[in-house]
């Protein structure tokens, strides 16, 4: 089997990116879904609160999700459900796998990766204590809850304070469970102030910062857990240790890109994102391969994912109808002041759009700090912000006729500073 | 004298707003009343968003709700749904409840309308999703 | 009347149910857990010592030694995995190499085949993340590492395909000693046998002080690990052990048959015998001690870590014999390591001890192989095609981590001796034991259990009663 553009991934990226890919021209897409339906994890995110920037309204992930299926459905871009991607190789030949097909190949023009991410698990976490059942990331939560109407617990502790835990403090609350305490191993939440304010304060559930579970009791089923202050090396303080009777406990303790599949392709990985290093085109370093959604970083709002998807599914299109352009020059972008990363990592002076988006995340919290981007130390742009925290994601735009004036740039510089 | 904090949500930022009015809240209600609504002081915003949030939040605070809702012979055995506008704060409990005992049938599709006028808001509760109809 | 009943479905009692299932004896196995290897069997390094370490002479020497010997070609006839994969025992001052020495005449003395010295270089050459500090090193060729709950599990089915009673769940409270047999309180039921075999683990000394006015000591002895992911499953290839320094005794950094990469353990003698909590302090000397093996351990791939105790007594080493003064009654006591790799030794020495007790004939139709459940994430895009033809279930994929589908998971649950637990599952198939540790398959495997055991999912449960995942719907906590 051949397609000019397989998509890996029928979430937000993948729908967003194939609706892109078709109106870029290219019509002969595959859609490759693991779950009986498209719409990924949106699906289990009753929650309301997407979509502000792409559709200027408030909608629930479903809902959302929704607008993407139809938008694929009315291009009839096909798909296929329940299939496993099992491996891809350097030559884009896609190995499938799914009950009524069994394993069969597809050879792609170009592949789009949005496989999205998972959660870091309590392994993950080095978190001590018994191993009985009734702890769950917030994620799993979210599914029992969500998607199958049950209750993975009625006394509720929740550490970490990213979107999916605030989310979830709320969602089990209304449920008619009891939350007793969200403890944050930061000393600022990862999580939208919004949620804070309407997942927590609404409900009056005491948000810790700079907490963290020491301990887990119950050798069947959660009985209790500890939760302990912690220093600024995020060690707990001896003799600050608080216990809480409860049957669960949920982790949202932060979201690692799921690249499995992109190792099988020998695409090389950023430490820092754990998503692949893309140029300009969100190509990865293996040629025809771009990448995405939460696969390629984690995003804080769906409709980043979005917006950096169509960009893929119009550059995978280009480069499968040969239009892509050829380099004429990488310039890598260094990060400085706190930004932690860049996508992405580098652009090519040939290849790039008029304006470019660079995004990225800080790794602590910035006020009235500004973003300034140079050109080999001469400064491009220079933005207030008034804050700036390591839950949000941030952005700047490069100019292509800017950069052109360089005549032998070298490199770009993103950087955070403070007056 | 009257004085509460609040977070305002209006950015990242998350002023710490503190409201303060020589009346108080009149007794057996959450909120003052709307007219009140200009005669409070709010300080420790920074910009105009959390003037505004603040005097909405001590007069009429709303919410969106929303939940699930039992599905009889749906693909899934719950439907996704919200109230179709923003309900006041105080109602959400009983929102909540009122969805409790409530069953439909599949297929269910987006936007239908499962509960009309949930505990006399004037909001309908509506599905968010499509439910296929299984055998 | 059963001939011979044994307490507990860990590897030694699994070991000795098969070696008695050659003859014809009515054999009862009684375990308190919900499934067979629940207790120290599902929680240890899964290492298969060469056998170089145990005193001479003692029947850990030569229990290890001849289980060793024994593993592979039962690996084959029970298919478990099993790989040899050599170990190294590494010396970090020049000083202390003498130690090297003495435990290589020691083995020989074992009758430890192909034990060599190497130098520092030959070991980085052999082993590239090993501490430049390393001045030699004992190799070990026939050292190896085994999946210690499959091969209990292999066990166990094999001699319930035999003929063995299994009875999970079902916890031994007393025993009473009667005129030529005992009688043995169980899950509120009496049972009879002519022969009780205790294999109790870290109870063994609870049943043993029951008949015999010799009192035995076991100590829970606590071992911490932790796993890292299959990312970094080749960083070492042998297992890696330690002289033991000023530090205290070493812990080792090995391969696992699952590809992962395993450190462990510590020893903490504790009161509690199921006091299987990891601690803070555990972790840190743990990994703290694996980075003198390794100094560039990768922590940050830990996916997840656990406890498991080792039935220490005082006198280090094992008791398998009938117990003075109790006839028939057989102690298989203190069976901590190298307890799992001497597992075959130890059920066939059982087996001789039984016949000496209560002679039977072997048995004609005995089954000697077991077939293990087809592991799409090990066989090759061919072999799936074949298994999805047969099974469509195999091409649906359950655990995405570790590539388990539909097909294996139902296969563990209807096969002898099913799982009924997720854990259960876990052990028998490996979902949920990937880096997302069962996020997201946890729903679909508890929804899988109770549509083939015909349960509610609320009674789907990690490892039996008390475990459960799921408390009631939606909306019924919710007060008007």
């Amino acid at each position: 089997m051949k397609t000019d553009i397989a998509i890996i991934g029928g979430g937000p990226a993948g729908l967003a990116a194939a609706a892109a890919a078709h109106d870029a021209g290219v019509k002969d897409i595959l859609i490759i879904e693991r779950d009986n339906e498209l719409g990924g994890i949106l699906n289990q995110c009753v929650h309301n609160g997407f979509g502000l920037h792409t559709f200027k309204e408030e909608l629930t992930g479903p809902e959302y999700a929704g607008r993407y299926v139809d938008m694929v459905k009315e291009r009839n871009i096909p798909y296929v459900l329940k299939t496993m991607a099992m491996d891809i190789s350097s030559d884009r030949v896609i190995t499938l796998m799914s009950r009524e097909k069994g394993i069969y190949t597809v050879e792609a023009g170009a592949i789009v990766l949005a496989m999205g991410c998972r959660e870091r698990s309590r392994g993950a976490l080095n978190i001590p204590g018994y191993r009985p059942a009734g702890i769950y990331s917030a994620g799993t939560a979210q599914r029992y809850v969500n998607m199958e109407g049950r209750m993975p617990g009625k006394e509720v502790v929740i550490l970490g304070s990213g979107d999916i835990g605030l989310i979830m403090a709320r969602r089990m609350t209304l449920e008619g469970a009891h939350v007793q305490v969200v403890a944050e191993l930061m000393p600022f939440s990862g999580g939208l102030k919004r949620n804070i304010v309407q997942c927590l304060d609404d409900f009056g559930i005491p948000l810790k910062l700079s907490h963290t579970v020491v301990d887990i009791q119950g050798k069947d089923r959660v009985e209790g857990v500890t939760i302990a202050q912690v220093d600024e090396k995020m060690k707990p303080i001896p003799g600050t240790e608080e216990h809480y009777d409860c049957d669960t406990l949920l982790l949202s303790c932060g979201l690692i890109p799921e690249n499995e599949l992109s190792k099988s392709a020998g695409i090389k990985l950023d430490p820092v994102t754990k998503g692949p290093v893309v140029d300009e085109s969100l190509e990865t370093q293996v040629e025809g391969i771009f990448a995405c959604g939460n696969v390629l970083h984690v995003h804080d709002l769906v409709d980043f994912v979005s917006q950096e998807a169509s960009v893929a599914g119009e550059k995978a299109a280009e480069f499968v109808q040969g239009r892509l352009g050829t380099p004429v020059k990488e310039v890598g972008i260094s990060c400085k002041g706190g930004v932690r990363y860049t996508v992405p990592a580098s652009i090519d002076l040939g290849r790039m759009a008029d304006k470019q988006v660079v995004r990225f995340r800080v790794g602590q919290v910035f006020k009235n700090a500004r973003i300034v981007t140079y050109a080999d130390g001469e400064q491009l742009s220079s933005v207030k912000k008034r804050i700036m925290a390591p839950g949000e994601m941030e952005q700047v735009i490069l100019k292509k006729d800017v950069l052109q004036q360089h005549g032998d740039l070298q490199n770009i510089t993103v950087a955070i500073e403070t007056e | 004298m009257f004085k509460k904090e609040l977070t305002c949500i209006g950015c990242p930022m998350g002023c710490g707003l503190t409201v303060t009015s020589d009346r108080d809240i009149p007794e057996g209600e959450d909120t003052f009343p709307v007219e009140m609504r200009d005669e409070l002081t709010v300080k420790g915003n920074t910009c105009p968003i959390g003037d505004d949030y603040a005097r909405k939040e001590l007069t009429d605070p709303r919410r969106i709700v929303t939940s699930t809702v039992r599905v009889r012979g749906g693909s899934l055995p719950s439907v996704s749904v919200k109230t179709d506008h923003d309900i006041p704060k105080k109602l959400i409990g009983s929102c909540m409840s009122a969805l409790k005992d409530v069953e439909v049938d599949a297929p269910v599709k987006m936007g239908q309308i499962l509960v009309e006028n949930v505990c006399g808001t004037g909001s309908n509760i509506v599905a968010t999703k499509n439910i296929n109809r299984v055998q | 009347m059963y001939d011979v009943i044994i307490i507990g479905a860990g590897v030694s009692g699994c070991a000795a149910a098969r070696e008695l299932s050659r003859y014809q004896y009515s054999t009862l196995v009684l375990e308190k857990c919900s499934d067979v290897a629940e207790g120290t069997s599902k929680a240890n390094s899964g290492i298969v010592h060469a056998g170089f370490d145990n005193e001479p002479g003692s029947l850990m020497a030569k229990m290890n030694v001849r289980g060793n010997a024994m593993m592979e070609q039962l690996s084959k006839e029970l298919d478990f995995p099993f790989i040899r994969n050599g170990s190294l025992v590494l010396c970090f001052d020049a000083d202390d190499e003498y130690k090297l020495e003495d435990l290589k005449k020691r083995g020989e003395a074992n009758g430890v085949p192909g034990l060599r010295i190497l130098s520092g270089d030959q070991v980085r050459e052999m082993e590239p993340n090993i501490s430049d500090k390393v001045t030699a090193a004992l190799y070990a060729p026939t050292g190896g590492i085994v999946c210690p709950f499959n091969l209990t599990i292999a066990l166990a089915e094999n001699a319930a395909d035999n003929g063995v009673e299994f009875r999970l769940g079902t916890e031994v409270t007393d025993i009473k000693k009667k005129d030529g047999f005992y009688q043995v309180v169980a899950g509120g039921e009496e049972y009879s046998a002519r022969v009780v075999i205790n294999a109790a683990g870290v109870y063994a000394d609870k049943f043993h002080n029951m008949v015999s006015e010799d009192k035995m000591t076991i100590i829970p002895r606590k071992g911490e690990y932790c796993l890292m992911d299959s990312t970094v499953g080749d960083f070492v290839h042998s297992t890696v052990f330690q002289l033991p320094t000023a530090y205290g005794k070493g812990v080792l950094v090995t391969p696992t048959v699952h590809g992962n990469l395993l450190t462990g353990p510590t020893a903490t003698d504790i009161d509690d015998k199921e006091g299987v909590n990891t601690t803070a302090e555990g972790m840190n000397e743990l990994l703290k001690k694996a980075e003198l093996s390794t100094p560039n351990l990768p922590r940050r791939e830990i996916i997840t870590s656990f406890s498991g105790l080792r039935a220490h007594r005082p006198e280090h080493d094992f008791v398998i014999e009938e117990v003075d003064g109790a006839p028939g009654f057989v102690d298989v006591a203190g069976m901590e390591s190298p307890g799992l790799s001497s597992a075959p030794a130890v059920g066939q020495y059982v087996a001789e001890i039984v016949q000496g007790i209560l002679p039977a004939e072997e048995k004609t139709d005995f089954i000697g192989t077991r077939k293990g459940i087809p592991q799409m994430r090990y066989a090759s895009f061919d072999e799936r095609k074949k298994q999805i033809e047969k099974d469509p279930a195999y091409g649906n994929v359950i655990c995405r981590c570790c590539t388990v589908t539909e097909g294996e998971i139902v296969n563990a649950i209807h096969r002898t001796l099913g799982a009924t637990t997720v854990d259960g599952i876990k052990r028998r198939t490996g979902a949920g034991m990937g880096r997302c540790q069962s996020g997201f398959c946890n729903p679909r495997v508890v929804e899988i259990l109770a549509r083939e055991l015909g349960v509610d999912e609320e009674q789907i449960t990690k490892k039996g009663p008390g475990s459960q995942f799921l408390e009631g719907y939606d909306k019924e906590g919710i007060r008007a």
